[in-house]
């Protein structure tokens, strides 16, 4: 579904990312684990064309994305979440949600204006849908709420509804479990699983291990820049390297 | 009551008052103020729709109303254009024109966007200054002629509050509209995370331009039935003063609210005329407002009631 | 020959005026690096420094050292009272509440400034007579040599003062890092009050040795500090040499713009070259380009 081709990354003389490559196979969930700093975000960052990688190549579905802009990826079916919470912070939950609809939607600013006949029917669904995957998520009761008010827990559950609302292939989450208490940690599981039954391809960020080994059905494993191993969550957990590397980080 | 329910009795509720506003007003005094709100409204709105949905700063929106003005204008006077013409063809050059600076300038964000739309207005209103051969220079030029429809010229106080105020509701109108529709929302969106506007595949380049656009044809609309009612306009009127007075509307209505914009262009424009006596003195206000509303008020004079009635409303539950 | 001296002519009046135009653009870099703010009020301590100095001049008939060094203190006092009334208040404000505020601020100190000394233009004899010295076949009045002079000790003295003071070494920890400086015990508020302080006395004093030149009026400061800050941004904001190139280069080509185009244009030509920077080049002439964090 998606594949990384030796990626390189340098920031002024700092190498964020070196010669990474990997695939992550569609309907799976593929893990990224790595300290802090190991390059995780910033990979995100260049598969979703927020940033241009040095060299190296990135494919979606055998299309090269490399040079795509963040609003084309998501016509093509790649989103994503933000590890420090990107919500529109002014607006309702709900209307974050409709956001998500955005790529599912045409209405230009002059029917919008005038609301034609065809813009009062695309909203209606807009808002139909947007509903149902409050619902989907478990947020349904916060739907009027401004979003910048929301608690952490439900920012991110909110972050993930909006990202599936445009009807994703591919979701990337960067670090979805940061900041949840174990119960809150739990229901993520249930969700992520829900969704990869659903036929989307997921990649997942996480610093918790429990939750990478409960969920992942590959897991990479990044340390200053470098790819270190992948394999399995079980070979993984038993690689002495990634053992050594995430001692060494303390 | 569903909120577009609620938006079409808000809306028409305020436009019957807008209508028969007229019949109480007494004397043409006050009814050419009334018109110089609606001219101002119009403008508010313009703006607002960049600065308050998208949240892009212009410090040069004068500009594109004198464009507007003048373009309407220069046709009439030198070229016999009809007075509807020009409008149109005034609103499309301006249109035309934002839409090509649009993309460099919207590249820019904050303070430097602030910087070069300033940079923008400064230099055409030195243009309208020096080109004195199609402007007549700073002391203006004269004799622009007013509109018509069939027997009806607009050249009185009275005609002119209509029809100002048909275009200032219309352009209310279409901006609730958008403020509620796919387009409103991703505007909004670039407002709060550009970058999560982005990824969710809106095209911010794209629509910041479109918005920038639109904000700016408007603009030249009020600049050129502000020529047409007027008869004569100078450049003092277009200038890096009149710009950061537009902007004082806008906050002190409140960032994203068309009613709050009109409440802005009201207050702005009627302060000079209860400060008369203190000749002079609105500009230090304007100044105190600023600074006074974006620390204590952000929301503006609108987002300031709806604070307080959620507070009674939350009294009255306790 | 009378093409080349007039051509020297401008070069010498755009030098001067390029001069101000430096200091006022340090003035914006030094509260830029300190805290990211673009001061929009930047231009108003110049016609402060200008206006008091003729006000403690003129009212109360004091020397001129003693009146240049008064302006200078109240231009500073009011560049404090700004800072902690209006930009201290707003915690993580986004840059379009400042740009707001900082607008706002300008507003207020013009209009203040109206009422106080009305709408006329004022004169501030110059610092040393007005006998013109002759150079190369052109002009020069004593005052462009204090110009010059008087730059090039401000710009030395800030250099100095950033370099190898403990005040001036944590502002600069400050404006590289914010997070570390106070970390390791540096006062970052303190830092940005003195990084306005620093840049309204730079900016009162650029007001009063152009005075003699220019005429001083309450709305002499929008046109300079714009014209500063185009310095500044063509400099980069941020190399404190550049901003220097970045304002003399503005001056001549103003000047020459002026004298050989159309001296009606001359105020467009540095907005001109200022929209020209910002589209092509929005990290300056002088400056480096960064990766935006997400
Ligand atoms: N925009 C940027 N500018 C400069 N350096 C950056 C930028 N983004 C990331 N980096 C650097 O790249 C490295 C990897 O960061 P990141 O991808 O955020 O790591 P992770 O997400 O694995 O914690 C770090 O050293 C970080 O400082
Ligand atoms: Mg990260």
């Amino acid at each position: 579904m998606l594949s990384l081709q030796r990626i390189t990354k340098t920031f002024g003389g700092v190498t964020a990312l070196e010669d990474i490559s990997f695939n992550v196979e569609s309907g799976a969930i593929t893990g990224v684990i790595g300290p802090n700093g190991a390059g995780k975000t910033t990979l995100f960052n260049i598969a979703t064309g927020l940033y241009s990688q040095d060299t190296g190549d990135v494919y979606l579905g055998g299309q090269n994305i490399s040079r795509l802009p963040p609003e084309r990826l998501a016509r093509l079916g790649m989103i994503r979440t933000f590890q420090n919470v990107e919500l529109f912070g002014q607006m309702t939950v709900l209307e974050n949600v409709m956001v998500g609809l955005h790529t599912k939607s045409k209405s230009g600013i002059f029917s919008c204006a005038f609301k034609l006949p065809g813009q009062i029917r695309e909203e209606k669904t807009i808002h139909r849908r947007a509903l149902k995957w409050l619902e989907y998520t478990g947020i349904t009761d916060l739907a009027g709420m401004t979003a910048g008010s929301l608690p952490f827990g439900k920012g991110r559950l909110l972050e993930i509804a909006r990202a599936l609302a445009s009807e994703p292939r591919i979701i990337l989450m960067d670090e979805p479990a940061a900041g949840l208490n174990s119960r809150e940690t739990m229901g993520l599981a249930g969700l992520i699983k829900k969704i990869r039954t659903s036929g989307i391809t997921i990649v997942l960020v996480e610093h918790d291990m429990e939750l990478v080994m409960d969920v992942c059905d590959t897991v990479v494993v990044l340390n200053l820049g470098h790819k270190l191993a992948e394999g399995t969550p079980r070979d993984i957990q038993e690689n002495p390297e990634v053992i050594a590397a995430y001692l060494g980080d303390g | 009551m569903t909120k577009s329910q609620r938006d079409i009795i808000i809306f028409t509720a305020f436009g019957l008052a807008v209508m028969i506003t007229p019949l109480l007003l007494r004397g043409n005094y006050l009814l050419n103020v009334f018109v110089f709100i609606g001219i101002n409204t119009m403008l508010a709105v313009a703006l607002n729709l960049l600065l308050g949905f998208a949240g892009q700063i212009s410090l040069g929106h004068a500009a594109f109303f004198g464009l507007g003005a003048y373009i309407s204008g220069i046709l009439t006077t030198r070229y016999a254009f009809d007075p509807w013409m020009a409008m149109v063809a005034a609103a499309l050059c301006v249109g035309v024109i934002a839409f090509i600076i649009g993309f460099p300038i919207l590249k820019l964000k904050g303070h430097y966007l602030a910087m070069a739309t300033l940079g923008f207005g400064i230099i055409v209103y030195i243009i309208f200054n020096e080109t004195v051969d199609w402007t007549g220079g700073p002391s203006g030029m004269s004799g622009i002629p007013n509109l018509s429809l069939g027997p009806i010229i607009f050249d009185s106080y009275m005609t002119n509050y209509y029809l100002i105020w048909v275009f200032t509701l219309l352009t209310m109108l279409l901006s609730v509209n958008l403020a509620n529709s796919r387009i409103g929302r991703a505007l909004r969106a670039i407002h709060d995370s550009e970058v999560a506007a982005r990824v969710m595949g809106v095209n911010v380049r794209l629509l910041k331009v479109q918005i920038f656009t639109v904000s700016a044809l408007i603009s030249a609309l009020a600049g050129s039935l502000y020529a047409h009612t007027m008869t004569f306009i100078a450049p003092a009127s277009f200038g890096f003063n009149f710009s950061v007075e537009l902007v004082t509307m806008v906050i002190i209505g409140g960032l994203g609210s068309i009613y709050g914009s009109f409440l802005g262009a009201a207050i702005l424009t009627l302060l000079p005329e209860f400060l008369r006596v203190f000749h002079d003195f609105d500009i230090v206000i304007y100044g105190l407002l600023l600074i006074v509303m974006t620390i204590f008020m952000p929301g503006g004079l609108i987002g300031g009631f709806e604070a307080l009635a959620a507070a009674i409303n939350r009294r009255k539950e306790a | 020959m009378e093409n080349s001296d007039q051509i020297i002519q401008y070069l010498l009046s755009g030098l001067s005026n390029g001069s101000i135009y430096a200091l006022i653009g340090f003035g914006f870099a030094i509260i830029y690096n300190a805290t990211g703010i673009i001061n929009f009020a930047q231009g108003e301590f110049v016609m402060l420094g200008g206006m008091l100095t003729i006000f403690f001049l003129n009212v109360f008939r004091l020397p001129l050292i003693t009146a240049i060094a008064l302006a200078v203190g109240v231009s500073t006092a009011i560049g404090i009272v700004f800072e902690r009334l209006a930009i201290r208040p707003l915690k993580n404000a986004s840059p379009l509440s400042l740009v707001i505020i900082t607008i706002g601020a300008s507003i207020l100190i013009r209009g203040a400034a109206m009422l106080v000394w009305g709408k006329d233009t004022h004169a501030l004899p110059p610092f040393s007579g007005n006998d013109p010295l002759y150079l190369m076949g052109a002009t020069m009045l004593p005052q462009n040599l204090w110009i010059f002079a008087l730059t090039a000790v401000i710009i030395i003295a800030s250099k100095l003062f950033f370099h190898y003071t403990i005040f001036g070494k944590a502002m600069r920890a400050c404006a590289f890092n914010s997070q570390a400086a106070s970390l390791v015990g540096i006062s970052v508020k303190t830092m940005v009050l003195l990084s306005f302080m620093i840049s309204s006395a730079i900016g009162s004093l650029a007001g009063i040795i152009i005075a003699p030149l220019t005429m001083t009026s309450y709305d002499m400061g929008i046109m300079l500090g714009l014209k500063g800050f185009c310095a500044a941004i063509i400099g980069g904001m941020s190399s404190g040499l550049g901003t220097v190139i970045g304002g003399l280069l503005l001056g001549i080509l103003e000047s020459l713009g002026a004298g050989l185009i159309s001296s009606g244009y001359k105020d467009a030509i540095a907005f001109i070259i200022l929209l020209i920077i910002l589209f092509l080049r929005p990290e300056g002439v002088f400056g480096k380009k960064e990766t935006e964090r997400v």
